[in-house]
């Protein structure tokens, strides 16, 4: 083993850890809903695909970015309002299995949506980052990565901030905990979902455009959810925690076993090796990365 | 974990063995006479094979309880193994290659079953994905598969039983619902039979099914097996009888999801409810073209009819859930009973 190569192995490994940030804020957004709401919100995705798609076109339409931003983010939080008032609360009650699918619908009615609106086209969106790799100690990094880290964990300290010390983070905590004793209390759980389903949109906002920038805004982004799928199973469907470290396992393990291991499947194996990293995980310790919980949970 | 209203078979006033022989016999001695090839060829073969999937379906998530979101990839096992079985063992009739191409599935189908003896609900769902993955990778990768075709896109051989071909529209129409009805009776029985109430027990609740002596986990993979049985014979006939064509591109994500709608739409845990759910997939689409020509004629292109067809059944879905917890199954027992009590009064 005398010539394998650690610089090549530490680039390969960095490069995956940075793109396991991308996958931990995906997941974020699926955490985030499924803590305060119990709904395993399948169209994280969709909803992606419609903010990084609405900004491109803004912008390609002469919009500066912070009034293309806003505008973004006010849609973003009228989806999440429309989403209480028309799927949550009449499915209120109903078993997390009903509420999953609705959310498949709801998929496909944002992502029909989003390119009846806007088009089918790629776009390319160009956040004013430019792609040049850099040398640190003889491994390269791609700023780009270093950017999209970086706003990832940007985002994941504001998220916990505002979860930790703000009122209404306070309220999110409270439901997520239990939401009949969060009712008696007082809160207001129509209002709470909104926000919170608000706060999901601005997630996928971010990674819509930090993914968008990578892939160019397409049909296609709307199947970054699966990428983060299998960060859930490993992480944990309630864990923000679980979802960063999933993430960035997930997002090493891949690029290594590519660019290791792909020869002898013939490559292309980046589909599915996420979801065996997190079977074979969960087969050998069933309660997750942070087995506090029991993973059987319906 | 999910409720469901009709479960077990209930000895109703009128039999329902009549119903169902009278379908059968509209379905035999009618339809091939006066069906047209558009009839065969865009609704009924793309119906049955997609029932046929939906009951797979609904035996493994529907009666017991293990939602799984990769139906298309136990079909595209079924299409692939049916194909290859036919192709590679010299003299095997196309019957036993159907059936062998059900057991491979099943074969598949326990694999992926494994992580349900560990995992639950959403975990289990997405785990599903796995087998949706990787099977339609392993079919693009290696070539043996699809027995080195260049583009990937096989055809699929002749239907043909003893020497009678089946190659007309009227043909594979008549060979579709023939496996159709053998399944399909076959899983009534099975439904209605102890393992039937296994898997209705497991699903309702583990702890008292495994007091009461049931074995979860046999029992879980079981139902994994039986049900990719199903839908690889589903798969088979979607690839020889309706599109004449095996291609991995087919059994993607979406089709998985499709079979998925089948069964809520329809109504879980109900074999009619597959029926009734494909036939409202497979209509839908077709009618919603049509009105749009008619009404938007020109400026309605393949994509805004694509991207709207997605919105509306999207919205169909988040309808019924809301609307209609039990699927089309409901609808139609409160239609007949309402429409019973008018009658009975009079």
């Amino acid at each position: 083993m005398s010539d394998f190569d650690w610089l090549f192995f530490t680039e390969v490994l960095v490069g995956g850890l940075l793109s396991g940030v991308m996958y931990s804020l995906v997941a974020i957004g699926f955490v985030l809903i499924y803590k305060t709401s119990g709904v395993l919100n399948f169209a994280q995705g969709a909803q992606l695909l419609f903010a990084a798609l609405t900004f491109v076109s803004l912008v390609e339409r002469d919009l500066h970015f912070v009034p293309a931003l806003a505008i973004t983010f006010a849609l973003m939080v009228i989806i999440g309002i429309a989403i209480e008032r028309a799927i949550l609360r009449p499915l209120t009650n109903k078993p997390p299995i009903t509420l999953f699918m609705a959310t498949l619908g709801l998929s496909y009615v944002i992502e029909g949506a989003a390119q009846l609106l806007w088009g089918t086209q790629v776009h390319a969106l160009d956040l004013g980052i430019e792609d040049i790799p850099f040398d640190v100690g003889g491994v390269f990094i791609s700023q780009f990565d270093i950017f999209a880290a970086a706003v990832a964990t940007g985002m994941v300290a504001l998220l916990s901030i505002f979860f930790r010390y703000t009122r209404v983070g306070l309220a999110f905590r409270a439901v997520a905990d239990d939401q009949f004793a969060a009712l008696a209390v007082g809160l207001r759980l129509p209002w709470i979902w909104a926000t919170v389903w608000a706060t999901a949109g601005l997630v996928a906002l971010v990674a819509g455009l930090l993914w968008g920038a990578r892939l160019g805004v397409q049909f296609s982004l709307s199947l970054v959810v699966l990428k983060a799928l299998p960060v859930l199973v490993l992480g944990g469907f309630d864990s923000v925690a679980g979802a960063i470290i999933g993430g960035l396992l997930i997002g090493a393990a891949e690029k290594l076993a590519e660019v290791y291991l792909g020869e002898y499947f013939g490559g292309g194996i980046e589909g599915w090796f996420a979801y065996v990293v997190a079977l074979a995980f969960l087969l050998v310790r069933p309660s997750g990365l942070f087995g506090q919980k029991l993973v059987e949970r319906v | 974990m999910v409720s469901i209203a009709s479960d077990l078979p209930v000895s109703s006033t009128h039999p329902r063995w009549l119903i169902r022989a009278a379908l059968l016999a509209i379905a035999y001695l009618v339809i091939p006479f006066v069906g047209t090839s558009y009839l065969f060829e865009a609704i009924l073969l793309p119906f049955l094979a997609l029932s046929l999937a939906g009951v797979g379906l609904n035996l493994l998530t529907g009666y017991a309880g293990q939602v799984s979101l990769g139906s298309a990839a136990f079909m595209a096992v079924g299409a692939f193994a049916a194909y290859n079985f036919n192709l590679r063992v010299e003299g095997l009739p196309l019957v036993a290659s159907i059936v062998l191409a059900g057991f491979s599935a099943a074969a598949i189908g326990i694999v992926f079953g494994l992580p349900s003896l560990r995992l639950k609900g959403f975990y289990l769902a997405v785990s599903t994905l796995a087998a949706q993955f990787f099977v339609q990778w392993a079919l693009t990768k290696f070539g043996w598969f699809s027995n080195n075709s260049a583009s990937g896109v096989i055809d699929a051989p002749p239907l043909a039983i003893a020497g009678i071909g089946f190659e007309s529209a009227a043909g594979r129409y008549l060979f579709a619902l023939t496996i159709v009805t053998v399944l399909t009776f076959l899983t009534l029985r099975l439904v209605a039979s102890q393992t039937g109430r296994n898997f209705i027990a497991v699903r309702d609740n583990e702890t008292a099914a495994r007091i009461i002596g049931v074995p979860v986990l046999r029992t879980k993979l079981l139902a994994f097996a039986i049900s990719s049985f199903i839908i690889g014979i589903a798969g088979v006939l979607w690839a020889f009888a309706y599109l004449r064509t095996v291609e991995p591109a087919g059994f993607n994500l979406d089709r998985s999801f499709q079979v998925l709608f089948i069964i809520i739409i329809g109504g879980l845990a109900s074999i009619r409810g597959a029926f009734f759910g494909a036939a409202l997939i497979v209509v839908f689409p077709l009618a919603l073209s049509r009105l749009g020509a008619f009404f938007l004629g020109d400026i309605f292109d393949s994509g805004v009819l694509d991207m709207s067809q997605r919105i509306v059944l999207g919205g169909l879905i988040i309808l019924f859930l809301v609307l209609e917890p039990d699927g089309l199954v409901a609808l139609w027992g409160r239609s007949v009973r309402r429409l019973g009590s008018v009658f009975g009064r009079s």
